[in-house]
């Protein structure tokens, strides 16, 4: 019993704290190959940003493919020899920044780091003259102005173990009753099926429940996650969510025959792609088209969309009614087919 | 030796008289290899963006032309009032408003300077980012193109200094993220597979009172556990060698290291987490038991890995922590081979961590199982 809340409370302040996919820290290393005042200038720059751990200066070229198969270092910067001197008579000057792509999201960010950085530093040597025509950019962060991606990892995190643990539970504790055979003396008795489930499942859903209020008060108090809006919206759709998870449950729990099958369609089956699918932790716009389309198959997915509204961007029913019909939508279709299957076992 | 050949017969057998545990088996890791690695991209494309345009002038049509024309942004109908496209944000409908004031045109022609307001959805912080990274680089290009401009015009001709940037990215020249990902959710797949599996398998003859008419006969703890794991030591390997040949054939996952390699550490690191298997196994009395621990630690361990989200930026508690994740190092250790090519000599060390773990971990989970009975 212990563990059925003590896991998921461990679950959500690990990861709270613990990951964010904004990327700093990177480790690079340096070649300097003109060793100038202006590359000093640079180098200093770049030792200062948050994002670049600067962990040495490389001698010559051909290091640094042994360095990036150690694997600690993601980046070189080189420096082409004459830097200052070209920058000068050239106007040209150009460093070359070398990643390592096998992780193309920290290979790109790194790139796009390393100009935003040089830019800055050129801005500044601008300033002197700067009567040039120039629209500017004031940006503003909607809903998060302080970019923690805490905000988008609480909704996430929060709807991965509520689909799991409720349709992991309830699939493996009615095939458990199959399995050991105690689901015919449950039939036989005068207890009509629809309550011998309801019965099993219920246990379930109150401790869904009572998770879902665990992880929103973590979140609330120790994460400063907002609840923008209406706190009764969120409960009627979290619940929702919960009986959608627990219907799918179901549903798994009445096509296999032993509780291994029930684990492998329920962990196995369900796990990635909730974890991947649900714009949990990939932009679902980003994805290539029919994977956006497979991804409205996904529960998960409509639940995210809902929780960040209601919470972050504080809109009412009128804004989220149709990702709620969606999950009333599947809720109804896996009860309808758990029933119908669930009759073809009992003649 | 003799008595443990039966065990792995029997096994065996079990496993190939469930015909649609034996599909399932199979199917889902394929099945899931195939499609998610698609959607796993941390690419940042078709963003959603509109525009209030208060001016209705050439720049401010100019402006709009440039995102337009951009492959990364969407350009949605124009609102004319603020309040309109903020509606549309909540609606989830866009994701970034670029706000162009009255007198956008006035000012940059008089005054040489105007500003535009961007206001962009920041729920997840880190597209965020990237978002508001592109929306200036193509600002950037634009005061670009109108500076050119305007120097035609005025006899100021002296050319500015430029600092170039030129990235150039290794071992995957397209960022291509299918060869980042590929490799990385056949770990994950043969991971779960390998430890649902080998966790529930024990407490599962516990569960159904089969452990004990076992304990009577006359084989011994160590050849029944060999004799039960061995079977999904074979399962997790072919499992690698389906996975590894859909890499290679679908997704063309360049393979530069020697692939013998990737064999003898998936060997030892199956051991560890079929070891790990087996100790959640003898601490739990039920099957459901079992799982819902396998569960929590696999969803640490993912989640955890450096796979999804970069090991660096965790704060070093939680750095420290994954040092405990054997997911990171076989995550590491097979994109440090197929990616970079990388030899014995550099994977040594996760290796050594690897080895150590399992022979830690079996030995807790031999010396538990002894206790029990």
């Amino acid at each position: 019993m212990f563990i059925l809340f003590g896991m998921p409370i461990a679950q959500i302040l690990l990861f709270g704290f613990a990951i964010t996919n904004e990327i700093n820290n990177v480790d690079i290393a340096i070649l300097d190959q003109s060793n100038d005042v202006e590359t000093q200038k640079i180098i200093y720059k770049i030792k200062a940003s948050p994002y670049f751990n600067v962990e040495n200066q490389i001698d010559k070229e051909s290091d640094i493919e042994s360095e990036f198969k150690k694997g600690k270092i993601k980046a070189v910067l080189i420096f082409e020899p004459n830097f200052s001197k070209n920058l000068e008579t050239k106007k040209v000057a150009i460093i070359q920044a070398i990643t390592d792509a096998t992780e193309p999201n920290v290979a790109n960010t790194i790139a796009n780091y390393t100009s935003a950085i040089i830019q800055n530093y050129q801005a500044q040597k601008k300033q002197s003259n700067s009567n040039q025509v120039k629209v500017e950019v004031q940006t503003r962060m909607f809903y998060n102005p302080e970019l923690k991606s805490v905000f988008n990892f609480v909704p996430g995190v929060m709807t991965v173990i509520l689909m799991l643990v409720s349709a992991m539970m309830t699939s493996i504790s009615i095939t458990r009753e199959k399995e050991l055979g105690t689901m015919e003396i449950l039939l036989v008795s005068p207890l009509k099926p629809f309550q011998v489930i309801i019965g099993k499942v219920f246990p379930y859903i109150f401790l869904s429940i009572i998770n879902a209020i665990v992880i929103l008060t973590l979140g609330y108090f120790v994460f400063k996650m907002p609840i923008n809006g209406s706190i009764f919206l969120l409960a009627f759709e979290s619940i929702l969510f919960i009986i959608s998870a627990l219907s799918l449950g179901i549903l798994i729990s009445t096509v296999s025959n032993s509780q291994q099958t029930a684990m492998m369609l329920s962990l196995m089956g369900l796990m990635l792609p909730v974890i991947i699918l649900s714009g949990f932790i990939f932009p679902i716009n980003s994805m290539p088209l029919p994977m956006q389309v497979i991804s409205n198959i996904i529960p998960a997915k409509w639940f995210i969309i809902i929780v960040k509204a209601i919470m972050l961007k504080g809109v009412g029913i009128q804004y989220i009614w149709k990702e709620t019909l969606v999950l009333i939508g599947m809720t109804t279709i896996f009860i309808a087919v758990s029933i119908k299957k669930y009759k073809i076992r009992l003649e | 030796m003799k008595t443990i050949l039966f065990i792995i017969q029997k096994e065996f057998k079990q496993i190939f008289r469930d015909k649609s545990m034996l599909q399932l088996i199979f199917i889902l890791p394929i099945l899931q290899l195939l499609i998610l690695s698609n959607a796993a991209t941390f690419d940042v494309k078709n963003i959603a963006i509109t525009f209030v345009d208060n001016d209705q002038s050439r720049d401010s049509r100019d402006l709009i032309n440039a995102f337009k024309s951009s492959t990364y942004f969407k350009v949605t109908e124009p609102h004319f009032s603020e309040k309109e496209a903020v509606e549309e944000m909540q609606k989830g409908k866009t994701d970034i408003i670029v706000n162009i004031p009255v007198h956008f045109n006035r000012n940059l022609q008089k005054e040489q300077k105007t500003s535009i307001s961007v206001s962009i959805n920041a729920i997840d912080a880190a597209t965020a980012g990237v978002e508001s990274v592109y929306v200036t680089q193509i600002l950037n290009t634009y005061n670009q193109n109108i500076q050119m401009q305007s120097k035609y015009f005025s006899e100021n001709k002296e050319v500015a200094q430029n600092i170039m940037v030129i990235p150039s990215f290794w071992y995957n020249k397209t960022l291509n993220y299918k060869t980042f990902m590929v490799p990385g959710i056949l770990v994950l797949l043969v991971t779960m597979l390998t430890l649902f599996l080998s966790s529930m398998n024990i407490v599962r003859d516990k569960e159904l009172g089969t452990l004990e008419q076992i304990n009577v006969t006359p084989i011994k703890k160590y050849q029944f556990i060999i004799g039960k794991l061995f079977p999904f030591w074979v399962l997790g390997l072919v499992i690698l060698t389906v996975g590894l040949v859909i890499s290679k054939v679908v997704f063309d996952v360049p393979m530069l290291g020697n692939i013998l390699l990737v064999y003898g550490f998936t060997s030892v690191y199956l051991l560890l987490i079929l070891g790990f298997g087996l100790y959640i196994s003898n601490h739990t009395e039920t099957q459901q038991q079992a799982m819902f621990i396998a569960w929590f630690f696999i969803v640490i361990f993912i989640l955890m890995s450096g796979l999804f989200t970069p090991i660096e930026s965790m704060p070093q508690w939680a750095q420290k922590l994954t040092l405990l994740n054997p997911i990171r190092y076989f995550v590491e250790f097979i994109r440090m081979v197929l990616l970079k090519g990388s030899g014995f000599s550099e994977i040594l060390n996760n290796l050594l961590i690897v080895l150590g773990f399992a022979v830690f971990v079996n030995g807790m989970a031999v010396w538990s199982y002894k206790k029990l009975n």
